[in-house]
């Protein structure tokens, strides 16, 4: 690596382009934003910026607060049912025999690079009320009620779309991935060796998993937490097709206010509320990873 | 390591409870592998569904009929779907052009230099993978109202320009990482030998590092294409009448339920995003040939 100085016609070559973008289409759009949110709605289209912190105060308001709490726990629960599910997929990864490992490492990662929208259409097909979770269901509980009653319990199907039971499965069956990669990446770190000591000292499996692999496994978790908790948190598309009415959550008031109710300025105090707490997360990983090292030296 | 212990015969292959297990042979737990079993069915499944009964000659989706390409044809039909469909490509083609390049200089640039602030600068540069899709598509909404890009109608294909401006945005990142980490493993010492044998930078650049960093410039490449193709939030909120993607427009079709020509359209684009993927993996295994090392 060579000091900016020496070369400074191919370092301002190198660095304009892509600072310009980001400068044109990505500050100032967000800076827009920003100004936005302190503004009134002062005709059909027109936004005029009184400075006003009305719109971050109508966010507390019971009606928008609730959503956002219930932002909050569907985020939190997706991202734990992940984290439950992807640890022992990142470890049964590592531990899988070398040629096994590329295959299974693919198969995790390639439904995250099939379209979101896609994926969470299949996922419709299937929980619809006559999509295969419930023909499969029917079809066994009608065959049996058949057997035993001679069909006098018909299968009423179950309504397993449109509530927040489904956008969880929603969320997790889309961010599942996110959670396996850092976890794969710092379990394979790991020394095994570790492992073998606690084993061999006589801790049980689940006490070495407690007390050995999961603190020196924690900057992988905090990651993989955050990879996907932040996404979850904004997700719009998820809820909008699997939660219905039922299960709104933030995103879908920030679509409303830009595409349907034309709030924007309310939409924009929105949109930095959801930034703020991303900011906050980040924030959060970047004292526990410093902790988490700080013990570990 | 114990993990890899020979292959045993016969019904023990099949069945690694009868085989001696290490304490740490958790690949070869029974549960570890139902598990893993049942995750990559959860996974896998839906999708599969979807697209065997793109194949399916029925119209409610549920029993199988009788295999056709029908839908397809009727997907290829709807032009509405074709224009979206044609839009995306060309979206996708564009923004993968400027976001390779910008994305593979500052690639470049975070490899080669040191400079002030660099950590800054680099947190600068994963801002738009870190900033909620949907706040970064409702400001670049805002903007390109405010510019007056969105009130006036360009006329295709000029209104296609907002829709690439933002997905070269979020794309060249993720460019510059692939880039920047293929040069990691680049040998300084070819450099300063091509120098030295009196090539200018130009044909250093030209004919050393540029043939090293193909690779990451082919993955970077097909990553910004899959994103780009991908992408529903950000171009949802930039997209006018006329310039509708794919997955905007499946995304109207899909509110009004559930059709086998969906499955069709889907099944194409799952099929060229997963070669794109499959391509690009390939491309980021690390080198073999120890050209550069």
């Amino acid at each position: 690596m060579e000091s900016w100085r020496n070369n400074r016609f191919l370092f301002w070559l190198l660095t304009l382009p892509g600072a310009f973008w980001l400068a044109l289409f990505f500050v100032a759009p967000l800076s827009v934003l920003w100004v936005y949110s302190f503004g009134a709605k002062s005709g059909i289209t027109d936004i005029e910026i009184t400075g006003t912190a009305l719109n971050y105060l109508r966010a507390l308001d019971p009606v928008y607060f609730q959503i956002m709490w219930k932002s909050l726990w569907i985020s939190a629960i997706a991202t734990f049912v992940c984290l439950v599910l992807a640890y022992p997929i990142a470890f049964a990864i590592c531990f899988a025999p070398t040629r096994w490992k590329p295959v299974l490492l693919l198969i995790t990662i390639l439904p995250f690079w099939i379209n979101l929208l896609i994926r969470t259409y299949a996922l419709m097909a299937v929980f619809r009320t006559n999509g295969f979770v419930n023909q499969t269901l029917g079809g066994a509980w009608n065959f049996f009620d058949g057997l035993f009653t001679g069909g006098s319990f018909p299968y009423q199907p179950l309504q397993l779309l449109y509530n927040d039971g489904s956008v969880i499965a929603g969320l997790v069956y889309v961010y599942l991935p996110f959670m396996v990669l850092p976890l794969y990446a710092t379990i394979e770190r790991l020394d095994k060796s570790y492992l073998e000591a606690s084993l061999d000292l006589g801790a049980s499996q689940f006490r070495t998993l407690m007390s050995v692999t999961v603190p020196l496994t924690m900057p992988g978790i905090i990651s993989g937490v955050l990879l996907v908790f932040i996404p979850c948190l904004g997700a719009f598309l998820t809820p909008a097709l699997l939660g219905g009415a039922n299960a709104i959550m933030i995103g879908n008031v920030i679509e409303a206010q830009f595409k349907s109710a034309n709030d924007w300025p309310f939409g924009a105090a929105l949109s930095f509320i959801l930034i703020y707490a991303t900011f906050g997360a980040l924030a959060l990983r970047w004292v526990l990873t410093r902790k988490s090292q700080g013990e570990g030296a | 390591m114990t993990a890899e212990a020979r292959p045993a015969p016969g019904l023990r292959r099949f069945w690694p409870a009868a085989l001696p297990q290490g304490p740490l042979d958790y690949g070869r737990r029974l549960w570890m592998r139902v598990l893993l079993a049942s995750v990559f069915l959860f996974l896998y499944a839906p999708i599969a569904v979807l697209i065997a009964f793109s194949f399916n000659d029925s119209k409610r989706n549920i029993v199988w009929q009788g295999f056709t390409l029908k839908y397809y044809a009727v997907a290829w039909n709807n032009a509405d779907l074709f224009d979206a469909m044609t839009n995306s490509l060309i979206i996708a083609a564009v923004s993968t052009l400027f976001a390779t390049v910008i994305g593979a200089m500052v690639g470049l640039q975070l490899w080669r230099f040191r400079f002030p602030f660099k950590g800054a600068y680099e947190g600068f540069m994963a801002l738009p993978i870190v900033i909620p899709e949907i706040t970064l598509g409702v400001s670049l909404m805002a903007f390109f109202f405010k510019l007056g890009w969105m009130t006036t109608d360009l006329g295709w294909p000029f209104n296609l320009f907002p829709i690439i401006i933002a997905h070269i945005a979020f794309c060249f990142p993720f460019v510059a990482i692939v880039v920047r980490s293929r040069m990691v493993g680049f040998n300084m010492q070819l450099e300063e030998a091509s120098k030295d044998l009196g090539a200018s930078q130009w044909q250093t650049f030209r004919h050393v590092l540029l043939p090293y960093m193909k690779p990451g410039l082919i993955a970077g490449a097909l990553l910004a294409f899959t994103l780009s193709l991908d992408d529903f939030v950000i171009t949802y909120f930039t997209s006018g009448p006329g310039s509708v993607t794919f997955p905007v427009k499946v995304f109207s079709m899909v509110r009004r339920g559930v059709t086998p020509d969906i499955n069709a359209a889907s099944t194409v684009l799952i099929v060229i995003t997963v070669v794109a993927t499959v391509l690009a993996m390939k491309m980021q295994a690390p080198d073999k040939t120890g050209k550069g090392q």
